[in-house]
């Protein structure tokens, strides 16, 4: 079996509201598949059903060949989870954390050890083992967030928004995690606002809007398929946007306009892809 | 059963440590309402003997370790389960992991357990102390033990149902203070109205301080194994109500 994650049909409603309307996906072994949408597009609630920490209405969901409702143990055993807010134990020491963790995993003492140790190296952790966790900032925070799910070595490791709220450094250091960590075989299902992080990081990108996944496939692919160029310019106050499969279609467009100025020419990329299935950017309420 | 065990430890781990880095606090926190309740009950507001026949200090001396049971063990698994669902986000981490429903019960309720006990040991041995009518036996441990287990299973279920802090504090001024007042603490439960005596012997205090009562004096009282069936049923509800509120992610 290819997939590691099989979804299929998943329904999740909060009263009249349908969160999650008869969402469909696979994952596929060792790849990095982002996960976009806009905010309440159903990307955390996805997360949070597959990850079992919320019950769904209708549909299966399976983890690594396990049933997450009829084996929901083995199908833990195989996930770790980031969570967009950071979910560390805040009166608990950051070796605290970590040994809980490890614990709540039934890992045995010699190999919690072992493995904290090795993980606190490879983050850089060791200087902080002994601190409060809240005296730490929230990109260290996220690199104990991240040891911690990754403890037991998961199979997938579900990353919702993980660098919300970081720096520029912080976020490329917990890119380079992320890639470290898929080339070691772990499938990562991450998702993001940021559709940089996106094009930079994944194999292939899935597109959800209320509830539903309304594209999917390699980052490329999905520009091509729109053309090759972009074209930005202003209108009715507002900057407008228009694809074209050549550059030399966008220039002919570009001279039939009133004027030149503040327009942008450019390649087409994983945003206007956004832009145009969903009708509106990234991150923006509904 | 070894993995169960193993289970309840680990899960309740970090509330040890967390009981570890801060032990005075708990520890002063533990007492202080207690013997706040002594001094103004016990000696501030009546003296004598009572109806069946020891002094007023020894009657509500029970009753006290009744309330901090009720008091030590609910407030501490609640407001940590709280903090740790509600603001740190923490708990939905256990809930992630291959735990068994009961361990991450019976775990998370450790906190409330110890921090009963604690209360209920220390205003009992200062009871010792002062009311010589007061003994020390298998049974009274085993109902203060039940009472702090029941209490905590309470704790929990308030926690999960919460959904802010101020929920929570509503749900103590409304049902944890009056029963704190009400249920046979400071005073016999036989000497209000049979109505009233009715509504009260439907709350889990009434019963668990008529058994730590019977049980501290048991050449004045008849212990009532009636009332502790009752208590045991209580913690068993409450345990229910927990396993059913994880079970359907209703939290």
């Amino acid at each position: 079996m290819n997939d590691i994650i099989i979804i299929d049909g998943l329904v999740k409603k909060y009263g009249d509201k349908t969160a999650i309307d008869n969402l469909n996906l696979r994952i596929r072994h060792g790849e990095l598949f982002g996960f976009l949408g806009p905010n309440g597009a159903g990307k955390t609630t996805t997360v949070r059903c597959v990850a079992t920490l919320t019950g769904y209405n209708s549909g299966t969901i399976i983890v690594d060949g396990f049933d997450i409702k009829k084996d929901p143990t083995e199908a833990k055993n195989r996930m770790g989870v980031i969570q967009q807010q950071i979910s560390l134990d805040k009166d608990l020491t950051v070796m605290e954390n970590m040994v809980s963790h490890a614990m709540y995993h039934m890992m045995a003492k010699r190999e919690r050890e072992g493995k904290i140790k090795e993980l606190s190296d490879y983050f850089g952790l060791n200087e902080y083992l002994e601190m409060p966790v809240d005296s730490l900032s929230g990109g260290w925070k996220k690199r104990v967030a991240i040891v911690c799910a990754v403890l037991h070595e998961p199979k997938v490791l579900f990353l919702d928004e993980p660098t919300s709220g970081l720096d520029i450094n912080a976020r490329r250091l917990l890119w380079d995690v992320v890639r470290s960590l898929n080339r070691k075989g772990t499938t990562i299902f991450l998702t993001t606002h940021y559709i940089e992080e996106a094009e930079a990081l994944c194999d292939r990108v899935g597109i959800i809007d209320q509830g539903r996944v309304i594209a999917l496939d390699e980052p490329k692919k999905l520009c091509d398929a729109m053309g090759s160029t972009a074209v930005e310019y202003m209108s009715e106050k507002k900057t407008q946007y228009r694809y074209f499969q050549s550059r030399d279609e966008a220039k002919v467009f570009v001279s039939s306009l009133d004027s030149e100025e503040n327009v942008l020419i450019r390649n087409i990329n994983l945003e206007d892809v956004f832009v145009e299935l969903t009708g509106k950017s990234v991150g923006a309420q509904k | 059963m070894i993995v169960f065990l193993k289970q309840t430890y680990y899960v309740a781990w970090g509330d040890l440590m967390f009981i570890k880095h801060n032990f005075l606090n708990i520890m002063v926190m533990s007492v202080m309402s207690p013997l706040l309740y002594l001094v103004a009950f016990g000696y501030g507001l009546r003296t004598g003997t009572t109806d069946i026949g020891v002094s007023y200090v020894a009657f509500v001396i029970p009753g006290i370790v009744a309330l901090s049971s009720l008091s030590s063990s609910f407030s501490s698994t609640s407001t940590r389960m709280n903090v740790q669902r509600l603001y740190y986000k923490s708990f939905d981490e256990m809930m992630m992991c291959p735990l068994s429903l009961p361990a991450i019960i019976f775990g998370k309720c450790v906190l409330g357990i110890l921090r009963g006990l604690m209360s209920c040991v220390l205003i009992y041995a200062l009871g010792l102390f002062l009311a010589p009518e007061l003994e020390l036996s298998p049974l009274f441990a085993l109902c203060v033990i039940l009472s702090c287990l029941a209490f905590s299973f309470l704790g929990m279920a308030a926690a999960l149902l919460a959904r802010s802090h101020q929920s929570l504090a509503t749900f103590n001024s409304l049902i944890i203070l009056p029963m704190t007042f009400l249920c046979g603490t400071f005073f016999s439960v036989s000497s209000l109205s049979p109505v009233f005596q009715g509504m009260l012997y439907c709350l889990p205090l009434t019963h668990a301080s008529e058994c730590i009562r019977a049980a501290a004096m048991p050449g004045y009282l008849d212990f009532p194994w009636v009332s502790l069936i009752v208590l045991a049923a209580f913690g068993l509800a409450f345990f229910a109500l927990d396993y059913y509120l994880l079970k359907t992610r209703k939290i």
